[in-house]
């Protein structure tokens, strides 16, 4: 067996292994012969029918088809591929299975006509050459053929001929003349008049033309060893009986043409050779005429009287074959150390190519990793000189010159003496900027940290400790977050500690978040809390609407920005200077640009060029077939636009995720009637958020875009002029996000036992997409979308209310107010400062994208007019009924502000 | 000819209002004219979908089969299918005749907004709030669109299909055009969230509405606006707008309970017909004639160039042509 472990000798495998036996392998019980199956190569059952009924099934039970039925070759139009006629051959019809080995019609490597055919020919023109002699009837040997056959030289005759070669020429190295004549002697193929004319110029001949050699055919003379008479040929047993086929070895016994022709391997002679017993030594049996010409052949003239003079005509002067030759040629195919099956018109080679010997890659050590390590360079001038003795030992690369080592290993200082310039006056190190309060500080914060790392008990300070209750808290109370929290607690005091100095200069203040406003704004607000010296400034200057996550990440970012650009001492910040030009990465923004540059030609009314895109769109094959339009790009296989611009904060993106803190938080909000006023405070971010653009053109009664351009850009303005003026926190928007922050400080308790619960319990909607059966479409609607239908399914006990309603405002109540309680949140932020407004405003724009997952779908299209059966409804039922529907109450209620409501209605 | 033809008359305006047709199917949110004009569609809101004679305004037939309310039918060339979209997410396309679903296509993520037929109804197109635009092959009998168009980056409110081409309007504020033969895309920014959008008969020029109570009439190859009608309110709700028969008027519905009628090269005022107090949401135009059909709440209104007894003698010869299709089923 050839998988036999690793010995250095290869084997040759044959058939498949054996699986190998095991020990204690329960005997498999073998298949019994009924359940044995034959599949073919596609996997499909060959069935046996029986020996007498046509062995194994063929296609698909005996039929052309398949499992799906018989498939036409399908129908091509000649529209578009007219030029393409089907060519169809044999092939077409014909099984995979045919073409196989064993096919009927096996698949063979063969060469080309180029190097195949001219080989060929020539060698069958010999060979009929020499069969001709032979003949019964001299000449044929298919004359005929010869004459018709295509002119076409193979690549051989056409490389030979560019090298010189003349057509009836031989092939070999140029002769002289006498040499030539010597051939001659034995005489030449050429009629008799042309050699003595040759022989008459042979006599003025110069002596530097060489010529050509005689083309002349191979005849190995074999010598006459039987008995017979001459031109007798013998009885060949395997032609007699109808073999028909040469056999390997060398017949003595078959006249010298015979083997000539098989020397050929000439296939026509062997069909031309009629079978049966033929030879004419028998001579003529009583019953037959032909008497006359025993010895056909034999004449006189077929003998050479005379020793060299009269040229037999045959043409076989020339050389003798070689016995290696014959051999050689007799069996091409059976080469001992070759199985395999050699090309037509090929042989084996006679020489081994030389193998090349390839080596094996080196083994690496075990250790190795494939990766370089630069080595420091160290200034022995810096080092202590044991460590350099030790280096040098151990690598023996230390640098010896220093200033060899360019100018990048230098600091400052030693540039500085190189090129004679002064030192600055101020301080070399940072720390010698710090005031000594500062300096001690820091070390009392690296204390303080190593000491939080240890316990929290152990602290010194009780002002740290407080802190760190307060960390301790918050870190309780986050614990969805908790990644965020290894650095909450030592970093958010090293940042208070930071900041809450004196040095601490508002305008000074990098922008980390220059950006996203909103962001910068709450950034702001804790910087302006930390200097205050606020401990939980981080906690309650977040945002509260954001999610969890956000809030974990957001508080990581500052915590990490304010201890990196926490303020300087005025000596260290007077080395820098603001930039004058601020990078306004917002009104870099390219596809902002962009779209301004619409609006504003919208705004102008310039629609044309502005205005359009024209993209390369691919419509499918199919389509264009279906609406009767050639395709517009035949050979391409995309199909739709090659490079689409995708929204990337499209909320069919997020289809599928759902964030269950937004839906969940959206849901109790909704269902919970505003009746206290403690609670609006709380369901306005939710209003700001709920928005999409469809509302905009309500709100505003100016063009809508552009009030929320120049809103945009207010608030950039805005954001300038606080760093410009160190008391410009106090503009309104942080005095905003202030008073948000403390409100959320209030509820973030039971903010969080509720998304405890919620994180318990998972939305309702799952619970829908989970269980609703698929008829119910509704669970896909929102639950705007259900109040919606509620009212409409509902029986119509409800209804006198809405008609009462409608009674007191006729027009707006014609329409159905799906949610109620957005309109009245609505109002409340109508009613509200501007500045909270513009604030909300901008919020959602920044925030719209990311919090649309939770949105209702009703939002995201015009809204379709409420339907007018509810009103018909009211007409036909005037029976009231007990009052469970509050929607009807808060309409009652905001009747007073009937227009707000329509316009605010018209929005959601 | 003979004789020159007469000078062009001064066109009609359907202002007189012919019948009122009240649909018993809870809000009409789109009617339709079928593809000759003998006919009407109404989608309620109650699910289902309902063939008139718009002649004579007798219900021929109940379309039942769809699971949630029905927001657009288009019909085909030989009147012989219909194709119905809906806040179900799914498309039908129904057999006239016997009022079966001969297919009823899922695949959309939202409600389905609006529907077409190609001109030879081999193609149904259906725009959804999801973006997107499949396109059904009424043909085979996959169940997977030929294509889905989703160039745009929000919900689509209204398509139009003419003969090689594919006008979508967009809450994004784009109409997009297909030019299949081309194989080009054509954006148009218009800025507020499309409504509605139409070719013109003559197919030059392109109709959207938009949001900002403005419809906008561009030229098709060029995308420059030939005209901006504003005066009604549209503000909220989508609502249509189309243009007549002869593309000399622009017209419109109006949250405010009127259609609005411009004309289209002068770009004023023609006419505001009072239709009711309600929005009036949709509105279909003959394709031959001066008739109109506007649809407020439960019921729909036809309305015509002269008052009913001219109109009824007229009905004559309309009902003396051939018909096809429907006719032959309602005997």
């Amino acid at each position: 067996m050839a998988s036999d472990e690793d010995s250095d000798e290869d084997f040759v495998t044959y058939g498949t292994p054996l699986e190998p036996l095991e020990e204690d392998e329960p005997v498999r019980k073998p298949v019994p012969v009924h359940e044995q199956t034959v599949k073919d190569e596609k996997g499909r059952y060959k069935r046996f029918h029986g020996a007498f009924t046509g062995g194994f099934s063929a296609g698909y039970f005996n039929t052309v088809g398949s499992q799906e039925g018989w498939t036409p070759s399908t129908f091509v139009s000649s529209r578009q591929q007219k030029a393409e006629k089907p060519n169809i051959r044999p092939e077409d019809f014909m099984d995979e299975e045919d073409f196989s080995e064993h096919g009927i019609a096996p698949r063979e490597i063969v060469p080309t006509d180029d190097f195949a055919s001219g080989k060929k020919d020539q060698l069958k023109d010999k060979a009929r050459a020499v069969s001709s002699l032979a003949a019964l009837i001299p000449g044929d040997t298919g004359l005929l053929e010869e004459l018709i056959a295509p002119a076409r030289s193979s690549i051989g005759v056409e490389l030979l001929r560019k090298m010189g070669w003349k057509d009836g020429q031989g092939v070999g190295p140029r002769l002289k003349r006498k040499q030539r004549k010597q051939n001659d002697v034995y005489g030449c193929a050429f009629p008799p008049n042309g050699s003595e004319e040759s022989e008459d110029e042979d006599e003025f001949a110069p002596e530097n033309v060489s010529f050509a050699p005689k083309d002349v055919v191979p005849v190995d003379f074999t010598p006459k060893v039987d008995s017979h008479g001459l031109g007798y040929r013998g009885l060949n047993p395997l032609q007699a009986l109808g073999g028909g086929s040469e056999t390997g070895h060398i017949n003595l016994f078959t006249l010298q043409s015979d083997r000539t022709t098989s020397l050929f391997g000439d296939r026509n002679s062997g069909q031309q050779r009629r079978g049966g017993i033929g030879g004419q030594a028998f001579g003529v049996g009583a019953m037959e005429e032909e008497d006359t010409d025993i010895y056909h052949k034999d004449s006189m003239s077929n003998y050479d009287n005379v020793l060299g003079g009269e040229e037999p005509g045959d043409g076989l002067y020339g050389w003798t074959a070689p016995q290696q030759y014959t051999r050689k040629k007799n069996d091409p195919k059976r080469d001992v150390a070759y199985l395999g099956r050699i090309l037509d018109g090929f042989t084996l080679a006679s020489q081994v190519t030389e193998i090349k010997t390839v080596y094996p890659p080196p083994d690496l050590p075990r250790d190795y990793r494939p990766v370089h390590y630069f080595r420091p360079v160290v200034d022995s001038s810096t080092v202590s000189p044991i460590v350099a003795q030790a280096l040098q030992a151990s690598r023996g690369r230390l640098s010896q010159d220093a200033p060899q080592q360019g100018r990048h290993s230098l600091d400052s200082s030693q540039r500085c003496d190189m090129l004679g310039e002064t030192p600055l006056q101020g301080p070399s190190s940072v720390f010698e900027l710090l005031g000594s309060k500062d300096r001690e500080r820091l070390n009392e914060i690296r204390r303080a940290a190593t000491e939080q790392n240890k316990s929290v008990e152990n602290l010194s300070s009780a002002v740290d400790r407080a802190a760190v209750v307060a960390s301790a808290k918050a870190a309780a109370l986050q614990a969805l977050s908790s990644r965020f929290q290894s650095i909450a607690s030592s970093e958010t005091q090293m940042a208070l500690k930071a900041w809450s100095g004196p040095t601490a200069d508002a305008s000074k203040t990098f922008k980390p978040f220059a950006e996203n406003p909103l962001k910068q704004a709450r950034y702001d607000l804790y910087i302006t809390k930390l200097k205050q010296g606020n401990k939980d400034a981080l906690e309650s200057s977040l945002d509260s609407s954001m999610t969890e996550w956000e809030r974990g990440r957001e508080r990581d970012e500052f915590v990490r920005a304010a201890l990196l650009y926490k303020p300087s001492n005025s000596s260290l910040s007077s080395r820098f200077t603001r930039s004058k030009h601020e990078d306004d990465t917002d009104s870099v923004d390219v596809t902002r640009d962009q779209e301004e540059i619409c609006l504003a030609a919208v705004k102008m009314k310039m629609f044309g060029k502005l205005t359009r895109e024209t993209f390369e769109w691919h419509p499918d094959k199919l389509l264009c077939k279906r609406f009767n339009v050639p395709d517009p790009y035949p050979g391409s296989s995309t199909v739709g636009m090659p490079k689409v611009k995708r929204d990337k904060y499209s909320v069919f993106n997020f289809l599928t995720i759902t964030d269950s803190s937004q839906v969940s938080r959206g849901a109790p909000s909704a269902s919970k009637p505003p009746s206290s006023s403690s609670t609006l405070p709380h369901l306005t971010p939710e209003v700001s958020n709920k928005k999409s653009r469809w509302d905009i053109p309500g709100q505003e009664p100016k063009d809508p875009l552009s009030a929320f351009l120049s809103e945009t850009r207010s608030e950039v303005l805005a954001a300038k002029n606080q760093t410009d003026s160190p008391h410009a926190t106090a503009t309104p928007e942080v005095k905003v996000a202030q008073s948000d922050g403390k409100q959320t400080e209030q509820k973030t308790e039971e903010e969080e036992k509720e998304e405890d619960e919620e994180e318990v319990r998972p939305p309702m909607d799952l619970f829908k997409a989970i269980f609703a059966s698929s008829s119910d479409e509704k669970s896909s609607s929102s639950s705007e979308d259900d109040s919606e239908e509620e009212k409409e399914v509902a029986p119509p006990a409800s209804d006198p209310i809405q008609s009462s309603a409608e009674t007191l405002n006729p027009p707006v109540s014609a329409q159905s107010t799906p949610a109620p309680d957005i309109k009245l949140k609505h109002l409340t932020v109508q009613s509200m400062p501007s500045a909270e407004t513009t604030a909300q405003n901008t919020q959602s724009s920044h925030s719209a994208p990311a919090k649309s997952q939770g949105l209702d779908e009703e939002e995201f299209g015009p809204r379709l007019p409420p339907p007018g059966k509810q009103k018909k409804r009211v007409e036909e039922s005037n029976s009231s009924s007990d009052d469970t529907d509050s929607n009807s109450e808060d309409e009652n209620s905001v009747v007073s502000t009937s227009e707000l409501l329509q316009r605010s209605e018209l929005i959601f | 000819m003979a004789f020159p033809q007469p000078r062009p008359q001064v066109p009609q305006l359907p202002q007189h209002l012919l019948r009122t047709i009240e649909c018993q199917q809870g809000a009409v949110r789109a009617v339709r004219f079928n593809a000759d004009g003998n006919y009407v569609l109404t989608c309620g809101s109650d699910k289902s979908l309902k063939l008139w004679s718009a002649s004579r305004g007798t219900l021929l037939k109940t379309y039942t089969g769809h699971g949630y309310e029905v927001l657009d039918v288009d019909s085909s060339f030989d009147n012989s299918q219909l194709c119905s979209c809906s806040s179900d997410k799914t498309v039908i396309l129904w057999d006239v005749a016997s009022g079966q679903v001969t297919r009823k296509l899922r695949g959309h993520a939202g409600k389905v907004n609006c529907v077409q037929f190609n001109e030879e109804a081999t193609v149904m197109l259906s725009g959804s709030i999801d973006g997107t635009v499949r396109c059904w092959d009424t043909r085979s009998r996959r169940y997977e669109p030929i294509q889905i168009l989703d160039e745009a980056q929000d919900g689509i409110s209204s398509l139009k299909v003419s003969e090689h081409e594919l006008l979508i309007g967009s809450v994004d504020g784009r109409v997009r055009r297909y030019d299949l033969r081309m194989g080009q895309l054509h954006v148009d920014f218009i800025g507020s969230p499309i409504t509605c959008v139409c070719f013109s008969r003559d197919g030059q020029c392109t109709l959207s509405s938009s949001l900002d109570s403005t419809v906008r009439l561009l030229d098709k190859s060029s995308g420059e606006m030939l005209g901006e009608y504003s005066g009604h309110v549209n503000k909220g709700y989508k609502l249509d707008c189309c243009l007549s028969d002869k593309d000399t008027h622009v017209l419109s519905c109006s949250e405010d309970g009127h259609v609005y009628f411009w004309d289209l090269v002068e770009v004023s005022l023609t006419l505001k017909l009072p239709v009711g107090k309600a929005v009036v949401q949709s509105l279909s135009f003959h394709p031959t004639e001066p008739r109109l059909l506007t649809s407020m709440e439960g019921h729909v209104q036809v309305w015509g160039a002269e008052p009913e007894t001219e109109i009824g003698e007229r009905e004559v010869v309309v009902g003396g042509e051939p018909r096809t299709g429907p006719a032959a089923v309602l005997k």
